[in-house]
């Protein structure tokens, strides 16, 4: 297997790593891989900071891996390669009546990457995080393949889900499909005017998928004011084919400055009618809203941007809302800001849902936004929520044990599962997360 | 599409595209190559994707007697049958000019297999008055060069073979496409200094479905590489000769 010295970058391209990235096309040459040279495995680079970067050594990209491998019509169970995109499953499979029963907010992620950071999608709150409708996985350690599942190698299962890959190569995965109606979606916005309103909004929602805009540069009264989506997938003939459609796109920097935000806020906001709207839509559209605009990252410029996702339990919205506040004093944010209602449901030790309120803020990467980010953290921590690993990039160690309380169990597993650290990714290395305290 | 496509050497990563992009339009499939577990979860893949029948055979190139299984599994599918081969080696250069003896498995990888497996399946196109040949070959084909010539003499021989078949096929109301690749980003590829204008498999096979559809003669894919190959074959002999292009 022949190493191309290459350079690579997290989706907010603010983290860099350079080294030798092998991409391996089949089976067999993935277990020689993992044999020979373990190393970290890595996607479509859709984390946003370094949990998918390993600076100065080795990475397996696993996007050639990318088959289904079987599927039973009776069950739903689809088993796929780990480099098959999320997306793709759920288009190829929708039309047939089946969708992944948990899709991120972008339709380019792996399943190796929904698993290993154990994502959640816009109906968290009804169907859980992608862990708890994995069957089993398909491990490599070394080689040697081993089969974890909530039934079997119960322990390595939890410590893999949500595992940030550091139990072995996720080579594949059965996942259990969704029977759904068609692939398309009915999708009801209404204008929400401040954050209590937002608030009670959530609780009452009773879609299937919920999700929240906000404007995280309104000030004063309308604070916390949005837009709230609430979807529910229906039968109907998708009119482009259920394909999305890619743009080039490239911005100048002052694209997302305060007043374009600004501006570009306002207009997102009132875009939907006073009295709200309804409309039916391809799945594609509303699940991955920006998988249309190719490389959106590139508006951030060559500093790229950072994400600030966390999460709050239910009765601390009120430290969420004084966080939202400093965001919007601050003039940092930009046009990308989502607030959700999240149920309990997580698959591993270390998935970042718990029942509460996640807010998700972009920031360009500058000085005054990284103290922000910091600040925003220590205020999560002081509520005794979490930050998500597939959006951080700036974290320190200190608040990490108390913030993912099963650590020890994880670590002991990791520890077992790849004793050499050969998997350990810049993140892991950053939060200390393979230490023990 | 209610066609059978054969495809030569399908664990190429070419290959792997093509038959999925077939499969999205429905079409049965007979996936022939070596590494059998490897095709079949590429024929997994293509009956998710829409394939009625996707089946894998052992085929290799240097074993003749694997070629009649192949074409026996595809006769049982009724209507066309089509066949696009995309089996070829390429040591490096400087391995073959140690060993001489790795010459005969390049020319039979890239050439003499392939033009015998044809020979076997072109009277039962003929007799069926239908189907295409799909021929993947090499701009390497397109001159010796010093970096490459023995598989670039194989792909030449290769080309010149189809060029006859189309000429015997297309009275028997079948065609037969040249491919003439540049550089594509495979494991082949993958990690190789020099490597520039790199297609990705996907744009390979939709030129290679296109050129079908439109029954196209000999195709270069991407486009460019034809204006790319034609300045080079432009060049006199007595300058080429001392060039490392």
């Amino acid at each position: 297997m022949r190493w191309k010295k290459t350079e690579y970058w997290g989706w907010g391209r603010a983290l860099r790593a350079r080294g030798e990235v092998a991409r391996p096309e089949r089976a067999s040459a993935l277990t020689t891989l993992s044999a020979e040279s373990p190393a970290p495995a890595i996607g479509n680079l859709r984390s946003y900071g370094d949990a998918a970067l390993n600076d100065g050594g080795r990475a397996i990209d696993m996007t050639r891996m990318d088959r289904v491998i079987g599927f039973d019509p009776e069950t739903g169970i689809v088993e796929v390669e780990s480099g098959v995109n999320i997306g793709d499953l759920g288009i190829s499979f929708a039309a047939r009546g089946w969708i992944p029963p948990v899709m991120p907010g972008t339709g380019f992620a792996t399943i190796g990457g929904c698993i290993a950071n154990d994502v959640h999608g816009k109906n968290h709150h009804v169907v859980g995080s992608f862990g708890q409708h994995v069957e089993e996985i398909t491990l490599l350690q070394n080689g040697r393949r081993k089969t974890v599942s909530p039934q079997r190698n119960a322990d390595l299962f939890r410590a893999t889900v949500g595992g940030l890959g550091q139990t072995g190569l996720i080579a594949s995965a059965k996942i259990r499909m969704m029977p759904c109606k068609g692939d398309m979606m009915v999708l009801t916005e209404r204008r929400i005017d401040g954050w209590d309103e937002f608030i009670a909004a959530l609780d009452s929602a009773r879609s299937e998928y919920t999700v929240g805009w906000i404007d995280a540069t309104a000030r004063g009264a309308a604070l916390g004011r949005g837009i709230l989506e609430e979807g529910e997938i229906t039968s109907g003939i998708s009119p482009s084919g259920g394909r999305a459609r890619e743009v080039p796109f490239n911005a100048p920097n002052w694209a997302l400055s305060a007043p374009v935000v600004r501006a570009f806020n306002a207009a997102y906001f009132r875009r939907v009618p006073a009295g709200g709207r309804t409309t039916v839509k391809p799945i594609t559209a509303p699940f991955f809203p920006l998988d249309k605009i190719h490389n959106w990252n590139r508006l951030y410029g060559k500093r790229g941007f950072h994400q600030f996702q966390c999460v709050v339990p239910i009765d601390q919205s009120d430290q969420l809302r004084r966080m939202l506040e400093r965001i919007a004093n601050s003039g940092l944010a930009s046009p990308l800001a989502v607030l959700k209602r999240m149920g309990n449901g997580r698959a591993g030790y270390m998935s970042f849902p718990m029942e509460g309120y996640t807010l998700a803020v972009d920031f360009p990467n500058r000085a005054a936004a990284v103290l922000l980010i910091a600040e925003l953290e220590q205020m999560t921590a002081d509520a005794g929520g979490r930050i998500y690993f597939a959006k951080d990039a700036l974290a320190g160690p200190d608040n990490m044990r108390e913030m993912y309380p099963e650590h020890d169990k994880w670590l002991r597993a990791v520890q077992k599962a790849d004793p050499d650290g050969k998997l350990a990714t810049d993140l892991v290395r950053r939060l200390k997360l393979r230490e023990t305290s | 599409m209610s066609e059978t496509w054969i495809i030569l050497g399908a664990t190429s990563s070419m290959a792997r595209a093509f038959a999925r992009k077939l499969a999205d339009d429905g079409a049965r499939l007979v996936l022939a190559g070596r590494d059998m577990d490897d095709m079949k979860r590429t024929a997994a893949d293509c009956r998710a994707k829409g394939s009625p029948v996707a089946e894998v055979v052992r085929f290799d190139a240097r074993q003749p007697e694997t070629f009649g299984a192949v074409i026996r599994r595809a006769e049982r599918e009724d209507g066309t049958i089509n066949a696009a081969v995309f089996v070829g080696s390429m040591p490096d250069q400087s391995a073959i000019d140690a060993d001489p003896s790795l010459v005969d498995g390049v020319i039979t990888d890239s050439f003499a297999g392939p033009a015998r497996f044809l020979q076997m399946l072109a009277p039962i196109m003929e007799a069926r008055g239908s189907g295409t040949v799909v021929g993947v070959g090499s701009v390497a084909g397109d001159r010796g060069r010093i970096g490459n010539y023995v598989y670039g003499a194989a792909k030449a021989g290769f080309h010149t073979y189809l060029s006859g078949l189309r000429n015997r096929l297309t009275r028997a109301g079948g065609h037969v496409v040249t491919v003439k690749p540049g550089f594509v980003d495979t494991a082949m590829t993958w990690g190789l200094e020099g490597m520039f204008l790199v297609a990705t498999p996907e744009k390979v096979a939709d030129d290679i479905l296109k050129a079908v559809a439109k029954r196209k003669n000999v195709i270069y894919t991407p486009f460019f590489w034809r204006w790319i190959m034609l300045i080079i074959r432009s060049v006199p002999e007595f300058i080429f000769k001392k060039l490392s292009v």
